[in-house]
């Protein structure tokens, strides 16, 4: 009656169905960063095949959506021509040079969107994958060894305003200074005074660009005295930014309010630089499996590595910043998002992509797109559900949409987090990592889905597991009418 | 519901704060039976909040009451669901499209209007469609909500309506006195109750093996891509193109199909990890093909969920004889849609011996009665990798 023959295998499953890539290298290196660049550089020089691609110039489209870094809007137009732009980012980073002529494969301009190796409940990999795309197309290429050295991204903690064009991230700030020359400010303010704040402020002076105050939530300035001191701009102590306020272009000023005495200024400037701290870039590792732990001293989740890199991936290294950044404690952002949270009203938005407050939060307060809340929904918080056990990110996202949108929660990821643990009392250790998931590049369904699918897939592809049983009509089964439907299903259902 | 101490028992133990065990807890909360949902994590947190969101399950013989229940529950529960009534599916090849026919065809047999839909009708009632879009049909029935603030829903109103929730609480054993179960043991300790459900999905196997009972089920991973938002559709619940899923109200696309992958055994305290594959490529193509004005919209996350799947792909709701105080139901990879009909004949089959809404005698275990112990291998319902994988991973290991 049903297909309980003596099949070799399911023809509906995943076996066999992933395709062999086109090519296969025996080192693939995601990120062309000084750590990326030097392990390409010593496997090419000892013959191996490598590939090396790098993700900048990037696709103008993720620069809006602030993927990876907190651009916030203050590109040039230069950014959207990323042809244009790529001798300059191969010129920006001298080492590549070097990099080509010991026989590595370089792709600017192509960003890896995934990581795929067998595991754990995923069996069915023909080898271990990487996946590819450039502005127009994706693909898979095969590899005996993976190095992810995808660097770090912005932290960022929202203040009223921070929505608008005009308030960016370090990296951001950086990469359109030094990397695009794309940089659309000229007045700056820059939140933090450590090493990182320093830097940024180092590279603004080397821009010829105005550093209007350098502001510190605690009481203490945080970098070098010596390198704060011969930046020569204001630094202001124990103070946060309670509004920036601007017009279609963006910032025009911020307002930032003394911590301890509760006085006000307003500072006029087109630029706020968020660098607070940086994030290790695990997304690639984490939704492929791989073990990673929190080091809050080292910049929050990392991959678990030995000494030479290895990750709990067969075959996959991790280098450089990704396996965690010093001096980026995440404590000191911590400090800095409770001081923001004391200072400014729940109504600040803390996920840009999907419109949710600080309040919405900790309400757990259902999108404003469902209407008014009921009584009994009015009455559920983030606190009352942390009776029921620990609060997790992931749990939270799905009520109240904080994460979920196309900036796939670089913007919000950790300071949600960290709003959870202020809001429920918890240690922000306790909080799990809300997970990441491939394509870890937001890219279009036409460029992701953009191949021929082998006929013998299509032929057996089915909606839900390819089981006529399945589908049969209740009243039918057990009667004279069930082989015809079974036959009637199994002829035409597998599209 | 913190602390070390043995928690209280219960009238009723659920085992597994899925979809189903959740809904049977609330039928059972809502008619004042002192009900435990027990979890080994966090109630929703597997299949049940990593679906398609659809409630059109017409070859169920809980699609009447499926369809009488859904449009009443953000009243019933208390929270929203995000249901939406009606329902669209289309072709872009005739094969396709001949498929639907039967599936309207079957919507009919129950009574429910269903019209046939041109290529023109789907372009002017779908606005993501393209030039492709050859027919289909419109339900006036079925539909879609959201699968993660549903089963948050459950768990609320139960809690409503006293009703209690162990997360992080798995179930090692039984306790059993003669033809009874008195307490179900946990790393808290023994729970003490009158009536058990095991609900746990694509563990439920191995707790009945506890029992010395064979539930047969054979779990998987199937996946599912999520688009960014894009203009809200009339109808949002539209599929076809071999996938199932839908536009959610913040405007997503939200849609799976295409092959699984069978997975060995699943331990109590859940799935190791719920990877998702380069399947997200053709996902996306499948996605463009129904939708060509979409073609442009990003692909923000995939995500993969583990479920089982019983020997012939229809659930198990059933009281058992032996022990008594025990009922046992799996959805058979086909839970969510139908949890507020499927809760309640879980409810009716504890408290009153019998389903009083619907035959369910079809869905008994006894069906399995003379299953060959081979039987996963039988159909193919295995994985084995590849050889080369397998090289590559001793090599660089």
């Amino acid at each position: 009656m049903s297909a309980d023959g003596n099949l070799p295998n399911d023809r509906f499953s995943q076996v066999g169905r992933h395709l062999p890539p086109e090519r296969r290298y025996d080192l693939v290196v995601v990120g062309a960063g000084e750590a990326g660049v030097k392990a390409a550089t010593e496997a090419a020089t000892a013959g191996r095949s490598v590939l090396l691609v790098d993700e900048h110039p990037l696709d103008p489209g993720l620069i809006g959506l602030d993927v990876p870094y907190l651009f916030g809007g203050r590109a040039t137009a230069a950014v959207q021509t990323p042809s244009r732009l790529m001798e300059q980012v191969f010129a920006a980073r001298p080492a590549l040079e070097a990099a080509v002529e010991s026989g590595v494969e370089l792709e600017l301009g192509v960003s890896c969107w995934g990581l795929y190796v067998n595991g754990p409940n995923l069996q069915t990999l023909p080898c271990p994958l990487i996946g590819l795309a450039d502005l127009d197309k994706a693909w898979m290429v095969g590899f005996g060894e993976a190095v992810i050295a995808t660097g770090a991204r912005d932290l960022v903690l929202g203040f009223p305003g921070w929505d608008q064009p005009g308030v960016v991230g370090a990296r951001g700030f950086s990469s359109l200074v030094d990397l695009y020359d794309a940089f659309a400010g000229r007045r700056v303010v820059i939140l933090g005074t450590g090493e990182l704040a320093v830097a940024t402020a180092e590279a603004a002076r080397a821009r010829g660009l105005e550093i209007v105050a350098m502001v510190e939530a605690l009481d203490a300035a945080q970098g070098d005295p010596a390198r704060l001191a011969a930046l020569g701009a204001p630094v202001l102590l124990g103070a946060a930014p309670v509004q920036a306020k601007g017009g279609v272009d963006g910032v025009e000023q911020l307002t930032l309010r003394n911590l301890a005495d509760g006085t006000e200024q307003t500072l006029a400037c087109d630029t706020v630089v968020m660098a607070l701290g940086l994030v290790p870039q695990i997304e690639l590792l984490d939704a492929a499996g791989a073990r990673v732990a929190r080091r809050a001293e080292r910049g929050g989740f990392v991959p678990q590595v030995e000494a030479d890199g290895r990750t709990t991936l067969p075959g996959v290294r991790a280098l450089g910043d990704v396996t965690g950044v010093d001096g980026s404690d995440t404590a000191y952002g911590f400090a800095w998002m409770q001081a923001l949270m004391a200072a400014t009203p729940g109504d600040t938005l803390i996920c840009q992509c999907e419109d949710v407050t600080r309040a919405d939060l900790l309400d757990l307060r259902p999108p404003r797109y469902l209407g008014e809340p009921s009584a009994q929904m009015r009455r559920q918080s983030l606190t009352r559900l942390a009776e029921d056990g620990p609060v997790n990110q992931d749990q939270i996202k799905r009520l109240t949409r904080a994460c979920m949108g196309p900036c796939q929660a670089r913007r919000c990821r950790e300071q949600t987090a960290m709003a959870m643990a202020i809001g429920t009392a918890t240690a922000l250790g306790d909080i799990p990592l809300a997970g990441y998931r491939a394509p870890v590049r937001p890219l279009p369904l036409k460029v992701i889905g953009e191949f021929a699918e082998p006929a013998d897939l299509t032929n057996n592809w089915d909606v839900w597991f390819g089981i006529p049983d399945q589908w049969i009509p209740y009243p039918a089964i057990g009667t004279d009418a069930e082989p015809e439907h079974w036959a009637y299903i199994a002829a035409t259902k597998y599209l | 519901m913190t602390g070390s101490e043995t928690p209280r028992g219960a009238s009723v133990v659920v085992i597994g704060g899925g979809v189903t065990g959740l809904s049977a807890a609330w039928w059972l909360a809502r008619d004042g039976v002192d009900v435990l949902v027990l979890d080994k994590g966090i109630v929703g947190w597997e299949a049940s909040g990593r679906n398609g969101g659809g409630c059109s399950h017409y070859q169920s013989p809980l699609f009447a009451e499926e369809q009488r229940l859904w449009p009443m529950m953000d009243d019933l529960l208390g929270y929203p669901t995000e249901h939406q009534s009606h329902k669209i599916i289309f072709g872009v090849t005739q094969k396709q499209v001949d498929y639907y026919k039967y599936i309207a065809a079957t919507i009919r047999g129950h009574g429910h209007q269903v019209d046939d839909l041109t290529g023109d009708d789907i372009r002017r009632l779908v606005p993501l469609a393209g030039p492709n879009a050859l027919g289909g049909l419109y339900a006036h029935t079925g539909g879609q909500a959201n699968p993660q603030r549903t089963v948050q829903a459950y768990a609320w109103a139960l809690q409503d309506h006293g009703g209690r929730i162990l997360q992080h609480t798995p179930v090692i054993g039984f306790e059993r006195i003669g033809g009874a179960v008195t307490g179900v043991v946990t790393p808290r300790g023994v729970i003490g109750c009158d009536h058990v459900l095991v609900a746990a999905g694509p563990q439920g196997g191995q707790l009945m093996s506890l029992l010395d009972i064979h539930m047969p089920m054979a779990p998987a991973r199937a996946e599912m891509i999520v688009t960014e938002p894009c203009e809200i559709m009339p109808l949002r619940a539209v599929d076809g193109n071999g996938l199932y899923g839908r536009q959610t109200a913040r405007g997503n696309l939200a849609y799976g199909g295409g092959p699984h992958e069978w997975i060995d055994e699943i331990a109590p305290d859940g799935p190791r990890a719920r990877p998702t594959t380069p399947l997200v490529r053709n996902l996306a193509a499948r996605v463009a093909g129904l939708f060509p004005r979409a073609a442009h919209l990003r692909v923000i996350r995939s995500w993969a969920g583990v479920i089982e799947t019983t020997p012939d792909g229809r659930p198990i709701l059933d009281r058992l004889k032996d022990p008594g105080n025990v009922t046992i139901a799996t959805m058979s990879g086909v839970g969510f849609g139908l949890s507020p009909a499927s809760g309640h004949a879980l409810r009716d089959l504890i408290v009153d011996g019998a389903c009083s809404f619907a035959d369910i005698s079809k869905l008994g275990l006894d069906r399995f009665a003379g299953l060959a112990p081979d039987w996963r291998q039988r159909k193919g319902w295995l994985t084995e990798a590849s050889e080369e994988f397998n090289a590559h991973a001793a090599l660089a290991g």
